[in-house]
């Protein structure tokens, strides 16, 4: 019996635990319930992650130079495909993160409020706004790591890699976040039934303007444009790519690119986290 | 469970709950009856760590729910007004992981999972998904995700509405059994059918603000409230209606589909009076039937209004 005073006899489940540990079990709960749902949801997954990324590469790697029709490389030697490649994998982890995220939202801000059966769990509700960027930016690694060996199969002409992996771990893990938290603050700012509408609006054009086609270097002749795209995360994420993947073609200064991911991936945590609050408690 | 004051007015001007004080005691079924918008949900809301108070107190198992929410949770079950069952998931995985969420390891989700759908009637709709349940079946999983972490407070918020006549009473069987069992339970409710019936104690709310406290019999016989003569009668049932609200001891009529109700404070010695001056107005009278007072009769004593308007 715990407390005596007429209560039915109930066993220990979480109940006697301090509420950090019970707070800690339901945040791994729901990630294993994020990680049933994606398994489940497995072949979705795989389909929406690969099409863009291989179509992008199919074309513009290997159909285009094969038919001589290559859009030629970067000023300083490397080709298109060297340009593409850190576009292409900052894209798919971004659209990856910000799709886990605010689109499942869409339902569980719906009108039946389906968010109430996971804001119902012993942990705060800054945690489990946590515990969804965590899954989102998972996703978003998984994604990246599907689409690596695309990229390094399909081009007709291999890419000139030359990585140094302590910034390419530092690069992924804050653009996963990154990606994850700007889908909590799409999912949470935005009305539910306009969030897809914001791939289009939103999500689209920051995709072909972010330094993804182009190094963000040399943008240099459309002098408002490469000051323009500085809003614009993608930008950080593609240049930090290109620092850690082809560091001898043109990027941004490393201290830039890291000074912003991580300002970016700090205030849309803390946005997205605000937002969520905002959501679920009134 | 108890609350001292708890009032809520929300960032555009509403306050939906004044200063409401409220006891529960262990073991009971507590129902707070009120029409819509009256401020029960708002009232549940509060209780179960959504809504913020904007003051006063509410504690639940001992626990305070501003100040611990995290810990409030488990002490807990809520069944919302709406479904709130994750689609994602199928019968059986909505209890299982709901009880890796409170901390039960995977042996124990999966026993008290299988054991909670043997006894709600879902074991063969295990696999399910739960969007293709019908409503009554909703109802009883979201009970069973409810109890599956073993609460010391069930709330239910309008458990009844939307649902067919038969899962309603099946429903309120299920309480009954809980009750029983020394569950604790609190639930919202515009039906006065369902607060009589199944409460140990009822408060009365309207416009966020309790108007009266206590048992369903205590309530009735407490306030002046009216006794029931249902005459039923083919004619002009205005014209009855009138002639029967200057009979005295008649506090007030209402012309109903087959007849006319009066509601008086006393019966005995009111019939022959009524029946004669019906008869006077010429309408054919059908049947007679008295009633005691009932939550409906308390409700308009209180308000001067019917609970569904």
């Amino acid at each position: 019996m715990s407390e005596g005073a007429g209560y039915p006899a109930i066993p220990s489940t979480a109940r006697d635990r301090s509420d950090r540990h019970a707070a800690t079990v339901a945040f791994a709960g729901l990630l294993m319930r994020d990680l049933r749902v994606l398994t489940k949801e497995r072949g979705r997954f795989m389909v929406r992650t690969v099409s863009q990324p291989l179509l992008l590469v199919f074309v513009f790697t290997y159909v285009l130079p094969s038919i001589g029709r290559d859009f030629g490389g970067s000023t300083d030697g490397g080709s298109f495909t060297d340009i593409l490649v850190p576009g292409v994998l900052a894209i798919a982890i971004l659209i990856k993160g910000v799709q886990a995220v605010a689109l499942p939202l869409v339902h569980e801000f719906g009108y039946t409020k389906e968010i109430e059966d996971r804001i119902m769990a012993p942990l705060p509700v800054w945690a489990v706004a946590m515990e969804k960027i965590t899954a989102g930016a998972a996703q978003g690694l998984v994604a990246a790591a599907i689409v690596a060996p695309i990229v390094a199969i399909v081009p007709a002409e291999a890419v000139q890699l030359e990585i140094s992996w302590l910034v390419l771990v530092v690069v992924l893990l804050m653009a996963s976040v990154l990606g994850s938290a700007l889908g909590l603050v799409m999912g949470t700012y935005v009305e539910p039934d306009d969030v897809p509408l914001m791939f289009s609006v939103v999500i689209l054009p920051a995709t072909f303007l972010g330094a993804t086609y182009f190094p963000w270097a040399e943008l240099e002749t459309i002098r408002w444009l490469q000051v323009a795209v500085l809003a614009n995360p993608l930008v950080y994420i593609a240049e930090g790519f290109r620092f850690a993947l082809t560091p001898q073609f043109p990027h941004m200064p490393p201290w830039a690119i890291l000074g912003a991911l991580t300002l970016f991936t700090i205030g849309s945590c803390l946005l997205g986290i605000r937002g969520f609050k905002r959501r679920v408690l009134s | 469970m108890s609350t001292e004051g708890l009032t809520k007015t929300f960032p555009d001007g509403l306050t939906a709950v004044v200063g409401l004080d409220l006891e529960v005691a262990s073991g009971e079924i507590f129902g707070l009856l009120g029409p819509n918008g009256a401020g029960k949900t708002t009232t549940i809301g509060m209780l179960t760590t959504r809504v913020v108070p904007t003051g006063g107190r509410a504690l639940v198992g001992g626990v305070d729910v501003v100040r611990r929410p995290s810990k409030a949770k488990r002490e807990i079950g809520v069944v919302p007004q709406t479904n709130t069952l994750d689609r994602s998931l199928n019968v059986w995985e909505n209890l299982y992981f709901h009880g890796r969420y409170f901390g039960i390891d995977r042996a124990g989700a999966r026993a008290r999972t299988d054991e909670l759908l043997a006894r709600f009637q879902l074991t063969d709709k295990a696999t399910r998904k739960v969007g293709t349940l019908s409503g009554g079946m909703a109802q009883r999983l979201m009970v069973a995700r409810a109890l599956l972490h073993e609460p010391r407070v069930l709330f239910l918020d309008e458990p009844t509405t939307g649902l067919d006549p038969q899962s309603r009473i099946a429903l309120w069987d299920l309480l009954r059994d809980l009750h029983g069992a020394g569950q604790t339970i609190v639930l919202t409710t515009h039906y006065m059918e369902e607060a009589d019936r199944l409460c140990d104690r009822l408060g009365i709310i309207d416009s966020g603000a309790m108007l009266a406290l206590g048992t369903p019999s205590e309530l009735k016989a407490g306030l002046d409230a009216d006794s029931v003569v249902d005459i039923a009668a083919d004619g002009d049932l205005d014209e009855l209606a009138r002639a029967l609200t200057r009979v005295p001891g008649v506090s007030r009529t209402d012309v109903r589909d087959n007849g006319v109700r009066v509601f008086a404070p006393v019966v005995t010695g009111m019939l022959p009076p009524l029946l004669a001056s019906a008869q006077a107005t010429g309408a054919t009278i059908r049947d007679v039937s008295v009633s005691e007072p009932t939550l409906e009769s308390v409700f308009i004593a209180l308000t001067g209004r019917d609970l569904r308007e």
